[in-house]
């Protein structure tokens, strides 16, 4: 029970580390709402037209009381409205959410099938030089920039070979070459870790003691290999879930899409604090989610921790 | 004898190569063995003795070439190129293995129940689904286990040593094979786990008929647990018979050596190598004299929150100056904390330790130092405890350097004498750890220890990562050391018999509580406390 109120402090102190960090990069960015309103008007700046805004959205007032009673509205649920639109910001956000929610999911399953896939494949892959191109895979993976991902999978899968859309929001088709785009380096950490690890299990001393009690080479790696190789994994596939989020801004834009990448980045342009926050709230308390839920998932996969519950 | 042996091997050779470097393991090697003998395999490391338990079971390393001219098990061509399917097919059900290292060979991230499922699974037997719980159960008590329900249902890490390694002997015995290997079964565990978990194997040897191969460094435990005996010297039959015949009288000057070097309990200190001449130490009056110790380690897991440990509860000792205190007891009994307690790298909850007058625990800055260089240490493992990249001469010169004791050719002068009287040529000198073997190795880490001429030399089981050969040198070197030298030692060990001809006096330790103590003679002749009788019972013995 300790284990789990630990880990929910932690996530808790993660969303608000990640609030208050984007609050005072806002704060001390030059200009602010009020002057970007101005200037996109394309007017000089008029003084007493800057100060009155200010004045309306609160900007005139000391630093720690802004900070505190923004901090305060969010946790009673009010993410404010927006500067540009005049829409509550919960609107915006909840606009967004339905689209990245999918977006991430799919490139999230997508990451740990291919991770896993490539992990046991190059475990157990007959020909040496298959096994030699499946481990080194993950590094190209990652040393491959998102938005040209992006572009390949357009020209291959859209273009030429006409089977998914290029670009759109319109059903499920149209998730699956963003979903991949931001899968793909996912999956690379992921078949990394894993693969490292089954290589060290089915080579270590463990591997030959069931080797010399009659268990065969697949049950080696797929019932005692993997069950171990998780256990790492499983911290890399939360950690993930933070990587797939900020991807969300380049996928969403290379593929016309919604979402809260799209918001975010047209938030920052126009310096709307309450958006840009909002989108930054969201995303935190999902990659704080997600991470409470490897934690907590940790003890069914390794019994070892589970002992310090009791 | 109409009967064919079980299991028949001539003329087994094993050569291991890479990179071109060609290492023969095992030298024109025959044995056989009758249908429920036992039969011991003993040598030295580096003898083949793992390598012949590999071969057996099929799990050589890629890079070993087999060669023989027999090898048949229980009916089976053993050399007759097996695929790979067949060798599993043979593990399943004629050969079982039973390794070293219980800690290792279980899954820790599966339960025991589901890991002797899985062997039944896997046997041919074909056990039904609905009795394999109750099989495992049954196999888990015939081994000795009297709580199976619960050991089913746990995990490795929730049993004792012992236990995980009775699971191991139930998981071997789930094919019902005609052969199990036994690779050092014992050597993890403390003597009084080692007897129950020997005498576990013993009973199924009468009951089933099966034929054991039990690999062991320890004579005595072949003496008494074996019909049969193989000698291995550097992959070379040297020596085989019936195992009274052969440790009552060897014929062979290498079973000679290995016999001799086991130590005894029943004789006393150690005698000086005759001709040694002796420093006068100059330092008799005051020993070192701890009091009321108690330590309770304290880790802080971000798991697992703060787990307290109780290691040492009030123990009072007192060491001679030129004498030996040796301190005895199983894992888990205190004996390293106390050992570092008393050498100054941990301290005390509670109690104070005095060397010579000087408090060891409140001593700061230069006093300190000092008492450094008056106190040293040698820890168990020679392969860790030798930093790899630097050179012999820099690692004996280290603790010379680091207090300032001597530098130039008085530094040169020194370590050259260290590595002399720990018997090391000076040749040995430019090479490194890496370089060296596990004996020398342990021998450069006492000329460590030595070159500061220390009051006070702690040795935390300073041989029980040795052979037997190996082991009784170093004891040699360490009494002729002290009856050089003067100094004092905390002799810490699991082993009695290396603590009887070490000791003067002795400690029995156990969950961190002094059980007894005394003159050494008086304490093994007439133990006080039922543990330390329970302990000198365990422990295997000749005749």
């Amino acid at each position: 029970m300790r284990y789990v109120i630990r880990r929910v402090l932690y996530a808790v102190f993660v969303v608000w580390a990640a609030y208050t960090i984007t609050w005072l990069l806002l704060f001390y960015l030059p200009g602010n709402s009020a002057s970007m309103i101005i200037s996109g008007a394309g007017a000089d700046v008029d003084q007493t037209l800057l100060a009155s805004l200010e004045a309306r959205y609160g900007l005139d007032r000391p630093a720690y009381e802004q900070y505190f009673g923004l901090l305060w509205q969010t946790v009673t649920g009010d993410l404010g409205t927006s500067i540009t639109l005049g829409v509550p910001v919960a609107v915006v956000v909840g606009g967004a959410l339905p689209h990245t929610l999918a977006l991430g999911g799919l490139a999230l399953a997508f990451s740990v099938v291919l991770g896993l896939g490539i992990a046991l494949l190059a475990n157990t892959a007959r020909a040496t030089w298959l096994r030699n191109i499946l481990f080194s895979l993950p590094s190209v993976f990652l040393s491959f920039p998102v938005f040209l991902t992006g572009l390949i999978l357009i020209q291959v899968f859209a273009f030429n070979l006409h089977l998914l859309p290029a670009v759109g929001n319109d059903g499920f088709r149209a998730l699956i070459l963003p979903a991949l785009t931001s899968g793909i380096p996912a999956s690379a950490a992921i078949a990394q870790v894993t693969a490292k690890s089954l290589y060290e299990y089915t080579h270590g001393p463990q591997a030959t003691f069931l080797t010399a009690r009659g268990v065969g080479r697949g049950r080696i790696v797929y019932a005692h290999g993997l069950r171990n190789a998780v256990i790492p994994a499983a911290t890399i596939i939360g950690m993930s879930v933070g990587g797939i989020l900020a991807g969300a801004v380049i996928t969403e834009t290379v593929f016309s899409r919604q979402g809260l990448g799209r918001v975010l980045q047209a938030g920052v342009v126009s310096q709307d604090v309450p958006v840009v926050q909002g989108v930054v709230i969201i995303s935190a308390l999902l990659f704080a989610l997600a991470n409470l839920a490897v934690d907590l998932f940790y003890p069914r996969i390794d019994p070892r921790i589970r002992l310090g519950i009791a | 004898m109409t009967t064919p042996p079980l299991l028949q091997v001539a003329d087994l050779s094993v050569r291991y190569s890479t990179d071109g470097d060609d290492v023969l393991a095992l030298d024109r090697v025959s044995l056989s063995l009758e249908r429920g003998e036992r039969l011991a395999v003993i040598g030295e490391s580096g003898s083949g003795k793992s390598t012949l338990t590999h071969v057996l079971l099929g799990i050589l390393s890629r890079n070993a070439h087999v060669t023989a001219a027999r090898g048949e098990l229980d009916g089976v061509d053993l050399f007759g190129g097996l695929t790979e399917t067949q060798w599993t097919e043979l593990r399943r059900s004629r050969v079982a293995y039973i390794p070293q290292d219980p800690n290792i060979a279980l899954n820790p991230v599966l339960q025991i129940g589901r890991q002797l499922d899985e062997a039944l699974r896997l046997s041919p037997r074909k056990v039904e689904k609905l009795r394999r719980r109750d099989e495992a159960i049954a196999l888990l008590e015939r081994v000795g286990i009297a709580d199976a329900e619960r050991v089913y249902a746990s995990y490795p890490h929730q049993v004792s040593g012992g236990q995980r390694q009775r699971v191991l002997i139930a998981i071997a015995l789930v094919g019902r094979p005609r052969l199990i290997v036994a690779d050092e079964p014992t050597s993890g565990l403390d003597v009084t786990v080692q007897k129950t978990v020997l005498d576990a194997l013993d009973e199924l040897v009468a009951e089933t008929g099966v034929s054991l191969i039990l690999v062991t460094h320890d004579l005595a435990v072949a003496r008494q647990r074996t019909d049969r005996v193989l000698v291995l010297e550097r992959g070379r039959v040297v020596e085989s018979g019936a195992t009274a015949a052969v440790t009552d009288d060897p014929r062979h000057a290498y079973t000679r050596r290995l016999l001799d070097a086991v130590p005894s309990l029943h004789e006393g200190k150690l005698a000086p190598t005759p001709g040694l001449s002796q420093v006068d130490p100059g330092h008799r009056e005051g020993g070192l004299v701890a009091q009321g110790l108690v330590k309770t380690y304290v880790t802080r897991d971000p798991r697992r929150g703060k787990i307290l440990t109780p290691a040492v509860g009030g123990v009072d000792l007192a060491i001679e100056p030129g004498t030996t205190y040796g301190l005895v007891g199983e894992s888990g009994s205190g004996k390293s904390t106390i050992a570092r307690i008393v050498a100054g790298i941990d301290r005390a909850d509670e109690g104070s330790v005095h060397f010579r007058g000087q408090d060891v625990a409140r001593a700061r800055g230069a006093d300190l130092r000092t008492l450094r260089t008056r106190i040293q240490y040698v820890f168990q493992n020679p392969y860790t405890s030798l930093n790899p990249r630097f050179r012999i001469f820099d690692v004996v010169a280290e603790p010379l350097r680091g207090f300032k004791v001597a530098s130039g050719a008085e530094l040169d002068r020194r370590v050259r004498d260290a590595l002399d009287v720990v018997g090391l040529e000076p040749s040995i000198a430019t090479r490194t750890p890496t370089e060296l073997s596990g004996g020398q190795r342990q021998r450069v880490a006492i000329a460590r220890s030595i070159v500061l001429r220390p009051e006070l030399i702690v040795l935390d089981e300073p041989v029980s990562a040795l052979d037997v050969s190996v082991q009784a040198q170093i004891m040699q070197l360490l009494i002729d050391l002290q009856h050089e030298f003067g100094a004092a030692y905390l002799f810490i060990s699991h082993d009695l018999a290396v603590i009887r001809e070490l000791s003067d006096r002795v400690g029995v330790l156990r969950r961190g509580e002094l059980l007894e103590e005394g003159p050494v003679g008086e304490v093994f002749a007439q133990p006080k406390h039922e543990y330390t009788r329970r302990l000198i019972d365990s422990i295997p013995q000749f005749a």
